[in-house]
């Protein structure tokens, strides 16, 4: 039973999270912090031993050189397509790097692929629900955007072998929203999923009918989202420092991500307040100072808000919709909290969007969902269906460089097409396919997914072979090829050659830990992080005895957390990993008044500490924005 | 006859039988068809056939789940609608529309030539105004100017071209009658003679390029009044 456990996973730009079942509603899997949300952050530490989420964030201030953040950008790309990108993230690309192969990120002195990178992260999920559940994960359904081309796709489903999880399925990121909603709204309509993240933007219209969630049409963009607000914000506060102070900070990793953390909280605090106060400590003792008012925010991100209307009416477009048609409008993603993004749903769709569920947990927990349909269903998910579609049309190159499309944009998936070819020449052996996606007219405009080279074609006379190619979309939105010599019935052999992507045997190199997967090594595991959060929390204790907040407790309060202590450094040497967490449970529990006398005398020291993420911005560009002049003090 | 999808007796998903997108619903090669009972037909297949509900079953049931999923889904896609349906079947009746176009296409590429159209007859003389019209306000756009009388006569000229559009599939549909009588009566036993099947064919096919000049004519128009 155990072993078939399938979580849902929301790999997200700024943020990932793991979900599942339980019973008949889907819940988050926090980590072993409490928390949620494990930030989409890698770092190195001094052994090279890889650090995730929350606890890389401070590797990052101290060593730059040696994290990483927002990977998911670089997923499935080339390094032609994230040259833009360059210029406003901190990514360290190898100097070896050689045209036409995959990315390689610098981590200290190592190099990461971006699948690498990212199965950090789904391992650090993975690890989380294994301590969650006391038992073994191996199995996961993974979110994508649902723009996300298949390049794209393929690096997601590969970061998940390279984490030791079979991914059952890729699903769309608004589609698994919409799944969540489903759940308590069992009713039939047309949805809209308006889904505005950390770095892509969807929107996907859907036909809820029975139980079966049928996409009608999706579009987007994979490089918008709230991080392009944070740039254009951290772009006009180094303008402001460049123009009025002369100092060029734009080389300045630390000063960077300490504006950066302030923009990102502004912004957040916008949603909220009518004005906000920048206050950036900057290098040489200045500060940055810079009230931003709701409506001069509005005005400046005006322009990136607008980028998703484009996207929606062509999918109300391509659905054959009115916007008075949509029965329901709902929000997906951390960037949907802004007024003004909300504003605009309302004016698209004609409708008050839903936000019954946490924006950014909600993808999660819909891929929790699908885990359970995967998995058999249950009584919550009984008759629910979810037919999604391929958001890029798939083509193949004709002469004179066009782009011959032969599976459209929004066909419901597994779709497939048939394509016969011939021979040029006499004997001719071998036929090559260049493959694309995109909806241009010309190849060179599209994507290029693959050459394919079929070989081995029986001699013959020109125009004599007959070779049948079958192209099809499986249900993760991935393509597979198989073709045939129809006059030899010989299966011809295909050479697939991905355009970006790594091969079958390097991702088979890089599979993390095989003793991931051996019972006993397992449960070793298990009790070892055991006893090391045992030690941590003891050690949190002692501490918590010399602070002042102890003095604050009854003398009943100290018995009870005297007992409990003594209970867990019993069984913290025995073997037994559950006994481990249960008594750690219980101490957490008893020591949570004591917690919080603490944190409040804590709180100002640490928002003194310097907590921020740093990098290096490179030639950002200017920005024009409404507003005043900033100070400096 | 509908094609055996799965195991009478266990429900198993079987291999795809190597069938035609009709007989995959089991439906006769007619073109009048029930939109809203395929549909029911496409999610009651779907309960069965998606891999989502087969992803417990072994590889090669899961395997044929995929084909037999793509197969219903391309059946489907194709057959809901009305343009796509007709094609499908003048191509299952030997018509081979899709290399036709793909041929001049391809010719046209090679010379440099604009692909060669035929103008229907009835529409000559409006499309050459209609073309010198577009060209025009391509000219004034790209000079930064605006005509709003222009604009608005190319605009009432799109909106009847629409409606011919629109005439034109309801001139289909009255062929689809045609079409479904004559193999009604070939069902009941009557011969239907290889000629007057040739006749229903190019008939349909005529209405199609047709529409699709029109269809074509309407994108150029959209175009120049977007940009």
């Amino acid at each position: 039973m155990s072993s078939d456990r399938i979580v849902g996973i929301d790999l997200g730009t700024t943020n990932s999270l793991v979900a599942f079942m339980q019973g008949e509603s889907p819940v988050v899997i926090p980590g072993d912090d409490g928390s949620n949300l494990v930030p989409s952050v890698v770092a190195l530490d001094e052994n090279n031993q890889p650090v995730i989420g929350n606890a890389a964030r401070q590797y990052l201030a101290e060593t730059p050189e040696r994290a990483v953040y927002s990977i998911k950008r670089l997923m499935g790309r080339g390094i032609d397509d994230v040259r833009e990108e360059l210029r406003f993230f901190p990514f360290r690309l190898a100097e070896d790097l050689q045209a036409g192969e995959v990315l390689r990120i610098k981590l200290g002195e190592k190099t990461f692929t971006p699948p690498e990178i990212s199965a950090l992260i789904l391992r650090q999920l993975k690890r989380n629900a294994e301590r969650f559940f006391g038992a073994q994960v191996t199995k996961a359904v993974i979110t994508v955007p649902a723009y996300f081309n298949d390049a794209q796709r393929q690096a997601t489903k590969d970061a998940g072998r390279i984490a030791g999880l079979e991914v059952l399925r890729l699903v769309n990121e608004p589609t698994a929203a919409s799944l969540a909603y489903g759940l308590d709204k069992k009713q039939n309509g047309i949805v809209a999923v308006y889904d505005l993240g950390g770095g892509t933007f969807d929107v996907s219209i859907l036909k809820l009918h029975d139980g079966i969630f049928e996409v009608i049409a999706t579009n987007g963009d994979t490089h918008l989202g709230g991080d392009d607000i944070d740039n254009l914000l951290i772009t006009i506060a180094l303008d402001d420092t460049l123009g009025d102070l002369g100092l060029d900070l734009r080389r300045n990793p630390e000063a960077v991500q300490a504006i950066r953390k302030a923009v990102i909280e502004a912004k957040i605090a916008l949603s909220s307040q009518p004005s906000v106060k920048l206050d950036v400590e900057l290098p040489g003792g200045k500060r940055y100072l810079r009230e931003i008012t709701r409506e001069q925010f509005e005005q400046l991100i005006q322009p990136i808000v607008d980028r998703t209307v484009g996207p929606c009416r062509q999918a109300l477009k391509d659905a054959g919709l009115k916007p008075e048609q949509i029965d329901e409008a709902v929000l997906v993603g951390g960037s949907t909290r802004i007024p003004k993004v909300r504003a605009l749903v309302k004016e698209l769709f004609h409708r008050e969007p839903h936000t019954d569920l946490n924006p950014d947990e909600v993808v999660a927990l819909g891929a929790a969902v699908q885990a359970n349909i995967l998995g058999g269903g249950s009584e919550a998910t009984e008759n629910m269906l979810l037919l999604d579609v391929t958001p890029l049309s798939l083509g193949i190159e004709v002469a004179g460089g066009v782009t011959d499309k032969i599976i459209l944009r929004n066909s419901t998936i597994p779709a497939s097409a048939t394509q016969h070819y011939t021979t040029q020449v006499d004997g001719q052996a071998n036929v090559a396919i260049h493959v694309l996606q995109g909806e241009r007219e010309l190849a060179k405009d599209c994507r290029s997914l693959a050459r394919f080279d079929l070989k081995g074609i029986p001699a013959m006379a020109a125009g004599m072979a007959r070779i049948e190619v079958k192209f099809l979309i499986d249900a993760n939105g991935i393509l597979h090829v198989s073709a045939r010599e129809q006059r030899s019935g010989k299966e011809s052999e295909i050479r697939v050659q991905p355009s970006y992507g790594l091969t079958d045997e390097q991702v088979e190199g890089m599979i993390l830990d095989s003793f991931d997967s051996a019972e006993e090594d397992f449960r070793q595991r298990q009790v070892i992080e055991a006893r090391n959060e045992a030690a941590t929390i003891l050690a949190a204790l002692d501490k918590g005895k010399k602070s002042a907040a102890w003095g604050h407790l009854t003398t009943d309060e100290k018995k009870k957390i005297a007992k409990m202590e003594k209970a867990l450094i019993a069984v913290k040497s025995e073997d037994d990993y559950q006994a481990i967490r249960k008594a750690i449970d219980a101490l957490n529990q008893g020591t949570t008044r004591l917690a919080e006398l603490m944190m409040d005398s804590a709180v100002s020291t640490v928002l003194k500490g310097k907590t921020m993420d740093e990098a290096d911005m490179g030639e950002g560009p200017t920005a024009p924005h409404p507003m005043a002049k900033a100070e400096f003090e | 006859m509908r094609a055996v999808h799965f195991c009478q007796a266990c429900g198993k998903v079987q291999p795809p039988a190597p069938v035609d997108y009709f007989t995959f619903f089991g439906l006769p090669r007619k073109l009048n068809l029930d939109v809203a009972a395929l549909e029911k037909d496409f999610y009651e297949l779907s309960r069965k056939l998606h891999p989502d509900l087969n992803a417990r079953a072994g590889s090669q049931e899961q395997e044929w789940s995929l084909q037999q999923s793509s197969l219903l889904n391309d059946a489907h896609r194709t057959l809901k609608d009305p343009i796509k349906r007709t094609q499908y079947l003048l191509q299952l009746e030997g018509v081979e529309l899709e290399e036709q176009s793909k041929t001049a296409t391809e010719q046209a590429r090679s010379t440099g030539q604009l692909k060669k159209q035929i103008v229907p007859p009835d529409l000559l003389q409006e499309v050459f105004e209609l073309n010198m019209q577009l060209e025009e306000l391509r000219m004034q756009k790209k000079m930064g100017e605006d005509d709003p009388a222009l604009i608005e006569e190319i605009g009432r000229q799109k909106l009847e071209l629409e409606e011919k559009q629109e005439s034109l599939l309801r001139e289909l549909e009255y062929r689809w009658k045609m079409w479904d009588g004559m193999i009604q009566r070939e069902q009941n036993g009557q011969p239907v003679s290889e000629e007057e099947r040739k006749q229903e064919r190019d008939k349909m096919v005529d209405v199609l390029n047709r529409r699709n000049y029109i269809r074509n004519l309407v994108r150029d128009v959209s175009e120049v009044l977007e940009n």
